[in-house]
């Protein structure tokens, strides 16, 4: 399984940041092997949908699963239509995360758990196009 | 002498004069001062810019009506053409569109209208659509002092801009215009105070109010508007506006006491001036030296 944390380092042994569009790295572990590889996070550029962004750059790594503390509806919209599963509840290392993944620990979100920007009443409602 | 008659003698400057009442920090009385300075001046026509949550009407309870929409152009994406080469998420700085492998989606709320996707998209797939994102209404009835214009900008919408763009398309030109501004310094104060005469800034004599003074200053000397200060809540032994005032050569406009009375009228919904008839004088002789001035210029 590949499973992706939002993190504040490069390594297993950073800080995770419970921020998914606007966390600085994201370490992406093999659960089996605990091999990683890092990639920086676009979002904490944008001007506008870090979100959005941050999900986009994480489509096509063959990712099962996103280990964060907070996700907003958008990018939660983006990595629900590309099948990527989304767990909240981090905290720690990114080591100790991947246990806590490991152990059932964390849980699974059907739905964002904070709105978009932050802010009450401000998500916005995406149109899907494509084959559903 | 009247204001209108004396408009009437001078050039016809006042009547065409557009001040804006912004500040940095919100909360700082940009309403108040909107408010009871319409109500002082005969003719004037009042516009609440801060289409997030226009509140002059709160004092006023004036009866509106709709007058228009304000709509922008969001990308409609053609399934059948899409390819999801991900050029148009690539264009996007704001994001609003996001591309998978199989599917495209839209983030209308985010979308700027800037049309950079439909320009592209290498398979002509992206068109424009409008989209309805606020209302505009004015007060219904014509004989209303002020006449009361405030735009709304809908729920779950996020770009305030084109909804004040429209609001003071539909104002009518001519007569004195108070525009109430939303707080702060971004996008949708900048529009408002676009081609306004004067700006008036309203803080207190907070450190905060100072901060977010010193930011809104720096924004109208950028934008080439004419302004001074007003301080509100202001205390004789609190002096931090003043100093920085007196640095920076600001003209200070007025100065509205901390007073119990003043805010209870505030807190009942009623504009000081119509209690308080000092004060409509002060207001009346404020907008005259901002006229004045603006003709010497």
């Amino acid at each position: 399984m590949k499973i992706c944390i939002t993190s504040r380092g490069t390594d297993l042994f950073s800080q995770c940041d419970p921020r998914f569009g606007r966390c600085s790295y994201f370490v992406i572990v093999d659960d089996d092997t605990m091999n990683f590889e890092t990639l920086q996070n676009p979002g904490p550029l944008a001007e506008g949908g870090a979100g959005i962004e941050a999900a986009q750059a994480l489509i096509g790594l063959n990712i099962d699963a996103i280990l964060t503390g907070n996700i907003g509806p958008n990018a939660f919209a983006v990595l629900n239509a590309a099948g990527i599963k989304v767990f909240t509840g981090i905290n720690g290392a990114v080591e100790d995360t991947v246990v806590q993944y490991v152990e059932g620990q964390l849980s699974i979100i059907e739905d964002a758990n904070t709105s978009a920007q932050h802010k009450v009443n401000s998500g916005s409602r995406p149109e899907l196009s494509g084959p559903k | 002498m009247s204001v209108r008659a004396m408009g009437m003698m001078k050039t016809n400057t006042e009547t065409h004069m557009k001040i804006a009442i912004a500040s940095g920090k919100g909360g700082t009385g940009k309403t108040t001062v909107a408010v009871n300075l319409a109500l002082s001046i005969p003719d004037a026509q009042l516009i609440d810019c801060d289409v997030e949550e226009p509140n002059c009407n709160l004092f006023l309870n004036k009866e509106l009506e709709r007058i228009a929409e304000s709509k922008i152009t969001v990308p409609n994406i053609d399934e059948e053409l899409c390819t999801h080469c991900g050029k148009c998420s690539e264009m996007c700085r704001f994001n609003a569109i996001a591309t998978l492998p199989e599917k495209v989606i839209l983030f209308p709320t985010l979308c700027h209208s800037c049309g950079g996707c439909i320009l592209a998209c290498p398979e002509y797939a992206i068109s424009g659509k409008e989209k309805i994102t606020g209302i505009i209404s004015r007060s219904s009835n014509k004989k209303d002092h002020p006449m009361l214009y405030e735009g709304v900008l809908n729920i779950g919408e996020s770009m305030a801009s084109p909804v004040i763009t429209e609001l003071k398309r539909s104002i009518e030109p001519g007569i004195p215009t108070i525009i109430d501004s939303p707080p702060g310094t971004g996008c949708p104060v900048m529009t408002t105070l676009e081609d306004t005469d004067h700006c008036i800034l309203v803080t207190e004599p907070t450190p905060f109010g100072l901060h977010d003074l010193k930011l809104a200053v720096k924004m109208v000397k950028i934008m080439n508007i004419p302004f001074g200060v007003i301080i509100n809540r202001s205390e004789q032994e609190n002096c931090i506006i003043d100093e920085y005032c007196d640095q920076e050569n600001i003209e200070v406009l007025m100065r509205i006491p901390l007073n119990k009375r003043i805010a209870e009228l505030y807190s009942d919904g009623i504009p000081f001036v119509e209690e308080m008839p000092e004060w409509k004088e002060r207001f009346t002789n404020l907008f005259e030296r901002i006229v004045n001035k603006k003709e010497l210029a």
